[in-house]
């Protein structure tokens, strides 16, 4: 019987194992270091706030495994022998394989900061990462202040978590706005306010220059590069992006760049070797999409379509329209199709704000065309089939906004914002 | 590990409340230790004086704590904490807090004299006659044990649901269905019964709550009831034609429209206060499969068991008999049934539990009226909680905070709707969820169940290829 081996039981393995279990009757063995079972990586914040119990962020009961025939073994894997299909662990021990699907995820990155590595420093991404947070800043009086470098979407989780626990926190943001550099210009202030409406202290325009160390190798204090200012602290989050987890397959023939290059279908450059999810380094660009996506919903679905390939039904990987959704804070985010920062040539932004209410939504489209692009909603939720519908059939900005409402997901009863986002669409036409 | 890590079950830092919600708890306190210094046996001189302010500080109180602990905070979710408090992970207050809810209910079924109740109607002490002022202006008669406990289930309702209401500020549809909560508590199963109980004194007792239906309420169609029903006058024959009318006809037919919520979670009295003082205890409830098969024999089983009762109780009334195949329709019948599960189950297990099974241990388990809406809900209803296409992340909070131990998180991972008999739509997954993938909502029965392999977002050949294989 063919060994498919998977090595990392995050969403993209877990994935792909599934769905390889519902095609076929193949042996399958998941690899993980990080933790026994799959848990959801996304949930980890609600751990550390008393949301949720550990467990709670497990997607399937511990039964599952076994009763789908889903070999897990925990372990971690130091080198990959393609010419021998075998993998060797830390432990010396060994493992071969058929096929291989290296679905190893991220690692936070770090820039080589000066003491980057001291107790107390630390990204968000690992079970480990969530226990070590739980370590160095249990509560206010053993933690007195947090830094954060690097405003993105883990960094405002990790200063939701710290100040659920009333830990004074300071975020340094390197942009001039939070998230600028995806998020266009309004909703971009709009996280803003609503940042330091959780009295967070939030720096913009600043970078890190070292993090100064105590006796005990334990981080003590911060240093703003722009201003020298010191900033005394027991914990530094470091959130600066993830880049892929690829360094155990440096020593190995799989050919690598950021991540693991691959083909349409997911194939490195050994025969029987695939690497999907946010280890995986497209040759070729797909669409308006970056070579490498950390994103839970594109690891997914390379999961899925890799299922059909080892299955025997070879598939190319074809994304759909892009989404995606965060929160932040108290503010969910969604988005379908592309916004960018900056429209883009021969683009314009209609941009919408509810006066007092965190509620904006942000539509991109072709201003010669009309052709809608993508749209940002912050505050509202909408229905992810009907955008990836108007999408796929190439409706115009004015039939996106004419025709909101059958979009809208709120909860029933909720306040409904299209009528005023119409009037506020045909407003500025006439005086544009 | 260290003791303060986040994997632990202890608070990791102990709650720190400001002056106005101090106050806020003293006051409620000092309102709930009135009522327990009466349950010890205090028989209070001025008891409309007591009374009166034991209600007002437990309602005052809680409303001062409530307002100043939520708006003090930028609406949104407010679940931090909830798995380190003692109250609401089965700690230490939590297994107490249980103990006492399980000794007041047995002693409320089975024991009423320990709570000061005298049963030849003389003279009450203790508790109960601490409402016997407030029983005086309703109905003439000095209280019942059972005029206690509906005043305190409403005193709770409405104080402990203006929490909720400050808690969910940013949600209408938490807070119009909790206004529909109190105010269903309040007039009609309160105030209304009350009052009707006091205007028709001469006639002999029915049950007035009117939305407390057959086969919830299941001494509905035992004879005495049936009687007093129909020597009750223009009401109680107008109540005996509501009571049929709204398990036949009303109850299907809404259900079909907007699913058993209409009942479970916006005007029942078990679900009003599950929805309202259960709150705190919904994560509690388990998510196992195994469970969920408990629930479906348990809930049947009951269903069946007070269809079977009641058929037997209406064949001896109709007989005029007190026997069934030679057997006390009354001994093996209606006591049984009324003993193990409209006291044991609903009472003592359903409520007493909450700190230990969570809120709607009665609801998920045992409501034959639950049991029955559910499966209309289930194979004839618009009603289901859709799934925003590829947009779950799979994160748990969902299935952590549903109160009836659905996994929801199973079905949005894989783009399923929801459609579960169990649900009671109380819309609190869809308000948890971080990426806006759960609504509750009424639609066209076409397309309600969809299972799915390959979630949207993909391929659209991929996704059209494998979910149409099955």
């Amino acid at each position: 019987m063919e060994h498919i081996v998977i090595i990392g039981n995050g969403i993209s393995g877990v994935t792909a194992a599934r769905h390889i279990r519902k095609k076929s009757d193949k042996k399958i063995t998941i690899v993980s270091a990080e933790s026994e079972y799959f848990f959801s990586r996304t949930a980890l914040m609600y751990v550390y706030m008393g949301h949720m119990k550990f467990e709670h962020t497990q997607p399937y009961e511990n039964w599952f495994w076994k009763k789908n025939r889903i070999e897990l073994k925990q372990g971690f894997v130091q080198q990959i022998e393609t010419t021998k299909k075998e993998l060797i662990f830390e432990n010396g021990e060994t493992l071969q394989y058929d096929k291989l699907i290296i679905a190893t995820g991220s690692k936070p990155n770090k820039f080589g900061w000066l003491g980057q590595d001291l107790k107390g420093v630390q990204g968000l991404y690992s079970k480990q990462d969530l226990e070590n947070v739980g370590k160095y800043a249990p509560n206010n009086k053993e933690c007195k202040r947090a830094v954060i470098v690097g405003g993105g979407l883990i960094g405002i989780e990790l200063a939701e978590m710290l100040r659920s626990r009333d830990i004074p926190v300071t975020f340094l943001v390197r942009e001039t706005s939070f998230w600028n550099g995806v998020l266009p210009k309004g909703e971009s202030e709009l996280i803003n306010k609503h940042i330091i409406e959780h009295h967070i202290d939030l720096r913009l325009n600043s970078n890190l220059k070292e993090i100064i160390s105590d006796e005990n190798g334990k981080a003590k204090a911060i240093v703003v590069a722009e201003t020298g200012e010191i900033i005394p602290c027991d914990f530094v989050g470091l959130t600066a992006g993830v880049s892929p987890n690829i360094d155990f397959i440096k020593s190995s023939k799989v050919e690598i760049n950021r991540g693991v290059l691959v083909n349409r279908f997911l194939e490195t450059n050994i025969e029987d070797v695939f690497a999907i999810g946010d280890c995986a380094e497209q040759r070729e660009a797909i669409g308006n999409r970056r070579p490498i996506e950390a994103v839970w919903y594109t690891g997914r679905m390379m999961g899925e379509t890799v299922a059909q390939t080892i299955c025997g039904n070879k598939i190319e990987y074809k994304p759909g329209h892009w989404f995606n959704s965060a929160k932040f804070l108290d503010i969910e985010y969604q988005t379908y199709g592309w916004v960018w920062a900056q429209p883009r040539e021969n683009e314009a932004h209609f941009y919408w704000e509810h006066s007092n209410k965190k509620i904006c939504v942000n539509v991109n489209y072709n201003k010669t065309t009309r052709q809608f692009i993508g749209i940002n909603t912050f505050g509202i939720r909408m229905r992810h089939e009907i955008f990836d519908k108007w999408l796929t059939e190439n409706k115009t900005v004015e039939y996106v906004i004419e025709n909101l409402s059958t979009a809208n997901f709120d909860p029933e009863f909720f306040k409904k914002y299209e009528k005023e986002i119409s009037t506020a669409f045909k407003n500025q036409l006439v005086t544009a | 590990m260290s003791k303060n890590s986040s994997f632990s079950i202890s608070n990791p830092d102990k709650l720190k409340l400001d002056a106005v919600q101090k106050i806020g708890l003293i006051v409620a306190l000092l309102g709930v230790s009135i009522l327990f210094v009466a349950w010890f046996g205090i028989t209070f001189p001025y008891p409309a004086v007591f009374l009166s302010i034991s209600a007002l500080f437990i309602f005052i109180g809680t409303v001062v704590y409530a307002k100043q602990t939520y708006l003090k905070q930028p609406a949104g979710i407010k679940n931090n904490n909830v798995w380190f408090n003692s109250l609401s992970n089965r700690g230490v207050l939590g297994w107490f807090l249980g103990i006492v809810l399980t000794l007041f209910y047995v002693l409320l079924y089975w024991f009423p004299s320990y709570l000061g109740y005298d049963p030849s109607g003389a003279q009450n002490r203790g508790l109960v006659a601490l409402f016997d002022p407030l029983s005086l202006f309703f109905n003439g008669k000095i209280a019942s044990q059972w005029f206690v406990y509906g005043t305190l289930y409403t005193l709770l309702i409405a104080s402990l649901g203006i929490k909720f209401m400050y808690k969910y500020r940013h949600n209408r549809y938490q807070l119009i269905r909790t206004v529909v909560v109190i105010v269903s508590q309040l007039f009609l199963a309160y105030l209304i019964p009350e009052i009707l109980e006091g205007l028709n004194s001469d006639t002999p007792y029915f049950a007035k709550d009117i939305k407390n239906m057959w086969p919830l309420n299941y001494y509905f169609f035992e004879p005495w009831h049936l009687d007093n029903m129909i020597n009750g006058g223009t009401l109680g024959m107008l109540y005996l034609v509501i009571g049929i009318f709204m398990f036949l006809v009303f109850t299907p037919i809404i259900t079909y429209y907007v699913g058993k919520r209409w009942y479970c979670s916006w005007v029942c009295g078990c679900g009003g206060l599950a929805e309202t003082a259960g709150d705190s205890f919904r994560q509690l409830s388990s998510k196992t499969v195994s469970s969920w098969k408990i629930e479906r024999w348990m809930i049947h089983t009951v269903m069946v068991l007070i269809f079977i009762v009641t058929a037997v109780v209406l064949y001896g009334y109709f007989a005029n008999s007190g026997e069934f195949l030679g057997i006390s329709i009354y001994n093996y019948f209606s006591k049984p049934y009324g003993f193990l599960i409209g006291a044991m189950f609903s009472g003592v297990v359903g409520v007493g539990f909450y700190p230990v099974l969570g809120s709607r241990v009665w609801c998920r388990f045992g409501c034959p009226l639950a049991g029955y809406m559910g499966l209309f809900q289930r194979f004839k209803s618009r009603f289901r909680i859709t799934t925003n296409g590829g947009q779950c992340i799979s994160c748990g909070n969902c299935s952590t905070y549903c109160e009836q131990g659905i996994d929801v998180r199973a079905y949005a991972q894989k783009g399923e709707n929801i459609v579960r008999a169990s649900c009671v739509g109380c819309g609190i997954c869809s308000a948890v969820c971080p990426r806006g993938v759960l609504k509750l909502e009424n639609g066209p029965e076409e397309g309600r169940i969809n299972p799915t392999d390959v979630l949207l977002g993909n391929d659209i050949d991929l996704m059209n290829y494998v979910n149409k294989k099955q």
